[in-house]
């Protein structure tokens, strides 16, 4: 400290206890001051995106309130009040699209979100590393694969001439219709999001997990627990707060379903099936040229999707953990 | 082997719960790779062999080239493999660039605007904009069928950049000093002793950012006119809406069996991934993102 101190100054510290001297303080205010000049110089890049690109978005959002006409551009396009939010609220369609993507959100949480948790947990019980760390590797791949590579694998293997359904109609069975069949479309959605991610799902739980203290497990061993007790009384107490966190998460997010994943397939199965509220602010806006009124969407499902997650924080923190932000 | 081992208060698995794992892990690796498999043996099957399989070969006979031959032959799937790799390393290297600046000044203490500015990056994650009104803005800024169109509208990824932020707030407060002691600047300190020690995170980044303009086709449907497409988009069309490949999708028209070359088309799409994947596996082990995802 003293030699720091000597530095700083120019000049000899005359005591070790004397941990601030009278000109060090302006020293280091002109210091600070030039650098922040660089430091506020290296932050602009970045900010003018976000400036740009995030909130002169948001501000776009008033055409959610104007008849958005592309040759008036968005300040000079007429405005029309609440017109947008009223004709969308008596749009079947539109409820439609909410329905829908619920729908698929709660089957997610019900089928998708209890997978990564299990594969987590079999992964953690294998004591070979090797074969651990092999079968971790194999199963984070898909996460990177694109959703237009996972949706054509998924036609190879599950659609009309697939891998599936030459072997079932090989062995003389009847074969499936799967790809393109809007009736079972909402499940295919979860097996892919299962395929793509479960995998990579399970780094969270795995991280949780390996917190647990090893001397824990071999307590309860030496007083008898078998490994069900174990699993119970040291594993799920260990894991619980990430797995309540997790789902709380998704249910703040439940507004929201992967927006590429039905785009890729909704002209397959069709809108009743397959709309939901991205894909019918796409259709409408991008497709239909009806800008206003997908804005007013697009909002809708913003400002609802926002106070969901701020309510879910709310519930984490009231659950004494730790949620997405503080 | 040495990595097998269990520890002594742990009784001896039953064979029977052996099995079930061992069944389990199987399934889990052939669920992954037998569609890869598949769509690998297909591009390299030759026409007969596919028209006799029923449109798909597990393992060909004889195996050729042609698919791969065609579509690289100029022609559309050419041109969209180079506009792919164009986007992907531009914009990896402005994006890191953006991203390095910013999270470097947000995790110095006492930047001017530090505080609004976090909250303002942070905000952003909490209220996305929506599609329809940032649209408007790369339309307005007469971005439409331009190459930026596909890079500036995500330049900065709010994760990666919490991501690398946190990692360099973790570098001691000792070196700094040191390094301003020495008379370096802000630009000195960043390019000269925290690049340097953050080459496991910029790693990581990168290859986030890599992997998301690799496999991004949203973004060109919505800007890009067809002849400017991306691979992924090409690819979207071609297998996954089925439209036809026409005369210009291969220099000499379509001359293989569609379904070999389309599944050429996916392997080429899917080879970039699988070659950086072990360089981005190697740094989950060192607890870059699991470190990143708790905070």
């Amino acid at each position: 400290m003293a030699a720091v101190l000597r530095e700083r100054t120019g000049k000899e510290a005359v005591s070790p206890s004397r941990r601030r001297p009278p000109d060090a303080r302006t020293k280091r205010k002109g210091f600070h001051a030039r650098r922040s000049r660089t430091l506020f110089l290296l932050m602009l890049p970045g900010l003018g995106y976000f400036l740009v690109f995030h909130y002169g978005a948001l501000v776009g959002n008033v055409i959610a309130f104007k008849d958005y006409v592309p040759f008036d551009g968005i300040w000079g396009s007429p405005w029309v009040g609440l017109e947008n939010f009223q004709r969308m609220f008596q749009d079947t369609a539109f409820w439609d699209a909410v329905l829908n993507t619920l729908w698929i959100a709660v089957l997610q949480i019900v089928f998708y979100f209890p997978v990564p948790l299990a594969l987590a947990l079999l992964l953690h019980t294998l004591t070979w590393s090797t074969v651990r760390r092999f079968v971790q590797s194999v199963a984070y791949l898909p996460h990177f694969i694109s959703w237009v590579i996972v949706v054509a694998l998924f036609q190879q293997v599950l659609g009309d001439t697939g891998l599936v359904n030459s072997y079932l109609g090989d062995a003389g069975l009847s074969t499936v219709d799967i790809i393109g069949n809007p009736d079972a479309f909402k499940p295919l959605t979860v097996a892919q999001v299962i395929w793509k991610d479960a995998g990579w799902g399970t780094i969270i739980f795995l991280a949780a997990l390996s917190q647990v203290d090893e001397q824990q497990y071999e307590a309860s061993a030496i007083d008898g627990a078998g490994p069900w007790r174990r699993f119970w009384h040291v594993t799920l107490p260990a894991i619980r707060p990430v797995i309540v966190l997790l789902l709380i998460m998704r249910l703040g997010d439940i507004l929201s379903v992967g927006f590429e994943q039905m785009l890729l397939q909704r002209d397959a199965v069709g809108p009743e099936a397959a709309e939901i509220i991205d894909t019918f602010v796409y259709y409408q806006g991008i497709v239909g040229g009806d800008y206003g009124f997908a804005a007013a969407a697009g909002l809708f499902k913003g400002v609802i999707g926002a106070l969901l997650v701020y309510a879910a924080n709310k519930v984490a923190h009231r659950l004494g953990e730790q949620g997405v932000y503080k | 082997m040495s990595a097998h081992v269990r520890p002594g208060w742990m009784e001896k698995p039953k064979p029977l719960t052996q099995a079930a794992k061992a069944v389990a892990l199987a399934a889990v690796v052939l669920l992954v790779c037998v569609p890869f498999l598949v769509i690998v043996s297909t591009s390299l099957a030759s026409q007969r062999e596919v028209v006799e399989g029923g449109g798909w070969v597990l393992w060909p006979q004889e195996p050729t080239l042609k698919a791969y031959q065609d579509i690289l032959d100029g022609g559309i799937v050419t041109h969209a493999l180079g506009v792919s790799a164009g986007v992907t390393v531009v914009g990896t290297l402005v994006s890191l660039a953006c991203t390095v600046t910013l999270a470097y000044a947000l995790s110095r203490p006492g930047v001017f605007g530090g505080k609004p500015v976090l909250l303002l990056v942070l905000f952003t994650f909490l209220f996305p904009p929506g599609m329809i009104p940032s649209f408007l803005v790369v339309k307005e800024l007469g971005l439409l069928d331009s190459y930026p169109s596909l890079v500036l509208p995500v330049l900065v990824n709010v994760f990666n950049l919490v991501v690398l932020r946190g990692f360099f707030q973790g570098i001691p407060e000792e070196l700094y000093e040191a390094a301003r002691l020495d008379g370096a600047g802000d630009w000195r300190v960043l390019w000269s002793v925290v690049l340097p020690l953050s080459k496991a995170a910029l790693a990581v980044v990168g290859l986030f950012y890599a992997v998301a303009y690799w496999n991004s086709w949203f973004y060109a449907s919505l800007y890009l006119e067809s002849e400017h497409w991306p691979l992924q988009q090409v690819l979207r069309t071609y297998v996954v809406a089925g439209t036809d490949l026409t005369d210009t999708a291969t220099s000499e028209g379509t001359v293989n069996a569609p379904q070999t070359v389309q599944m050429a088309v996916l392997v080429i799409a899917t080879v970039p991934i699988l070659l950086v994947y072990p360089f981005l596996q190697k740094y989950f082990t060192k607890g870059v993102l699991t470190g990143a995802i708790k905070s």
